[in-house]
């Protein structure tokens, strides 16, 4: 904990004697933060993992009372097929979002690097748009830009000799919409992660890789055994950040699919959203979004490890 | 015979060449920057498409909108679909839902952050390590999931379809962001600098507000805007927890568009547009303070 140490102590200045205020002070600052995280985020994941070892229904809804079952509700999703096919969905799903993300604002921060200051205010700015721009509203865009009528993407696809896509119902098959997820999911990820590799990589030290330079590095090695390294523990970042915004998506294909995806457009958030709020059974609910959580926590238990030694280094 | 012009010939020939090497190479590098540039404005232009898009619809009247061949400039201009968008039931009592929420949000969350990022940024004391672990780690957890128990939690204490449930839950969500990047702005921040304030006759808390607070602005407004768009952008909770339409948000009264009534898209692209504009605005309004600070205090830790 460097910081405390490095920081002389505020509290010792002469105006102030009272030892017991001078340990309580801090307690008191981190207070409200402490008592809104444990009552609006911690208390509900308790109480999500005690839900899903209960029936809980309409019935037990207006009586306020669930009914113990223990792991019922786990031995019920661990044999549904649905389920299975929902995992397995969203974490391809989840690959192909994360990895498209990260390789494609990797080159474009890249690129950033490399063009006249103007081309780079105007590219920074485009980024900023898209960055700002509500799910919903890119949401409802992309619905009327893949619309099958009217949609000026089939129009485009048809004229480049793509192929014939008038009419083309993107989400009939669901290997095509869930691509059209892919794309929506990825365009609306790139700003963040682009700003912030870029913001990495302006901290990269240039005389290193003028060295590895004139040592006879091509660019490749270059970024490979020079900057990627360097930029470790912010690519770490993004992809944990990503990686829990995507296998988590619920949003876009919800309200893509008018708020009645059919089961091939279910991810894991939507299944537990229709478990607990479509079919009123919270409990069977609830187990299917403590499976999600569990499934993050192994994904980032590496991140959370690495921020909190950074941390304690600063 | 030996002619000094000959000489002269070489050295002219010599330097014609060079001249023409360099003008080679810097040809070469021009061309090859040239070509960033290109690249760049076609990232830019794939990248912003959408948007104008949305923008360009907005202002075609009807049948320009639905036309085979699309029209890629709104000639001729219309406003229609914005009269349309803002005099559809509930437009102006959302608006000020969303306002109130991201405002009260904002004012709150900024308040408890910074005082919460001062206390791990200045203090060692037990537990410490404890709460910032925890500060991570609930970041890592999806509010998605959260949404079942939130929802059971505020319908027991009578706070659904009210505001104050859908404010309480976006603070819980900003605040660990939040105080996470304040507490590396304030760090950055020599405690020396308030002390010899101090010394120079400012009290305790002249000093905080004259050299430490200046100094953390940037940092404010970064966890500013970012709390902004989190909260203004919010979809699912506001789905879940507000029921009546004149107690919803923005973003759910422009998702009833399409769930409801079926596209129409020109007034959805115009309600879009007036949906995303406030985000810009904001943006652009406090991004002048922010002098690398979006990044500053989050990648230092």
């Amino acid at each position: 904990m460097g910081v405390a140490i490095v920081t002389p102590d505020l509290e010792s200045a002469p105006r102030r004697p009272g030892r017991v205020r001078t340990n309580l002070l801090p307690y008191a600052l981190i207070g409200p933060s402490v008592a809104i995280i444990a009552g609006i985020l911690a208390f509900p994941l308790g109480m999500l993992v005690w839900l899903s070892l209960q029936r809980y229904g309409l019935r037990e809804l207006i009586a306020h009372a669930g009914e113990w079952v223990g792991a019922a509700n786990y031995q019920r999703i661990v044999v549904d097929p649905l389920f299975h096919q929902v995992i397995v969905r969203s974490l391809l799903f989840t690959l192909a979002c994360v990895g498209l993300t990260v390789i494609l604002s990797t080159l474009i921060a890249l690129l950033l690097l490399k063009v006249s200051q103007a081309v780079r205010v105007i590219v920074m700015s485009a980024l900023v748009f898209v960055w700002t721009t509500p799910v919903i509203v890119s949401v409802d865009i992309w619905q009327w830009m893949f619309d099958y009528e009217f949609g000026v993407i089939n129009y485009l696809l048809t004229q480049l000799h793509v192929g014939n896509f008038i009419h083309h119902n993107w989400f009939d098959n669901p290997i095509q919409g869930w691509s059209v997820f892919v794309v929506i999911v990825v365009w609306g990820a790139i700003p963040f992660v682009t700003i912030t590799l870029f913001a990495g990589l302006l901290q990269v030290p240039s005389d290193v890789i003028d060295a590895a330079h004139v040592d006879g590095a091509g660019a490749w090695q270059r970024f490979w055994f020079v900057t990627a390294p360097m930029l470790k523990p912010i690519f770490l970042i993004v992809t944990c950040l990503s990686t829990i915004w995507d296998f988590g998506v619920f949003t876009q294909i919800y309200v893509m699919l008018n708020a009645r995806p059919s089961a091939d457009y279910y991810t894991i958030a939507i299944y537990a959203y229709r478990e607990s709020f479509g079919v009123t059974q919270y409990g069977m609910g609830a187990a299917i979004a403590v499976v999600l959580v569990l499934v993050l926590v192994v994904v980032t238990f590496f991140y959370v490890r690495e921020t909190v030694k950074v941390a304690e280094i600063a | 015979m030996i002619a000094p012009g000959t000489a002269q010939g070489v050295q002219t020939g010599r330097a014609r060449a060079a001249t023409q090497v360099g003008l080679r190479l810097n040809l070469g590098e021009r061309t090859r920057q040239l070509l960033y540039d290109a690249t760049g404005l076609a990232v830019a232009a794939v990248m912003l498409f959408p948007i104008y898009w949305m923008v360009a619809t907005a202002f075609k009247p009807g049948h320009d909108i639905l036309s085979l061949t699309p029209k890629w400039i709104p000639a001729p201009f219309t406003l229609e679909n914005f009269q349309d968008a803002i005099t559809r039931p509930y437009f102006l009592d959302d608006v000020k839902n969303s306002v109130i929420v991201v405002g009260v949000m904002l004012v709150l969350g900024l308040t408890i952050a910074f005082l919460a990022a001062v206390g791990t940024a200045r203090f060692g004391f037990k537990g410490r390590t404890a709460f910032l672990v925890m500060i991570i780690g609930v970041q890592m957890v999806p509010l998605n999931a959260l949404i079942i128990p939130l929802y059971l939690m505020l319908d027991r204490v009578g706070q659904t379809d009210a505001l104050p449930g859908v404010i309480a839950v976006y603070l819980a969500v900003v605040l660990p962001f939040m105080i996470w990047t304040l507490r590396g702005f304030v760090a950055n921040i020599p405690a020396e600098l308030e002390e010899s304030a101090m010394i120079d006759g400012c009290s305790r808390v002249g000093a905080f507000f004259r050299i430490t607070f200046p100094l953390v602005g940037p940092g404010l407004v970064a966890t500013a805007i970012f709390g902004f768009i989190q909260a203004w952008n919010e979809y699912i909770v506001a789905y879940v927890l507000l029921s009546s339409p004149n107690n919803q948000t923005l973003t759910i009264w422009l998702a009833s568009f399409t769930t409801n009534h079926g596209p129409q898209w020109g007034p959805l692209m115009a309600g879009a547009t007036l949906t995303g504009v406030p985000v810009v605005v904001f943006f652009l309004v406090l991004q002048r303070y922010l002098a690398g600070g979006l990044t500053a205090g989050a990648v230092k830790g």
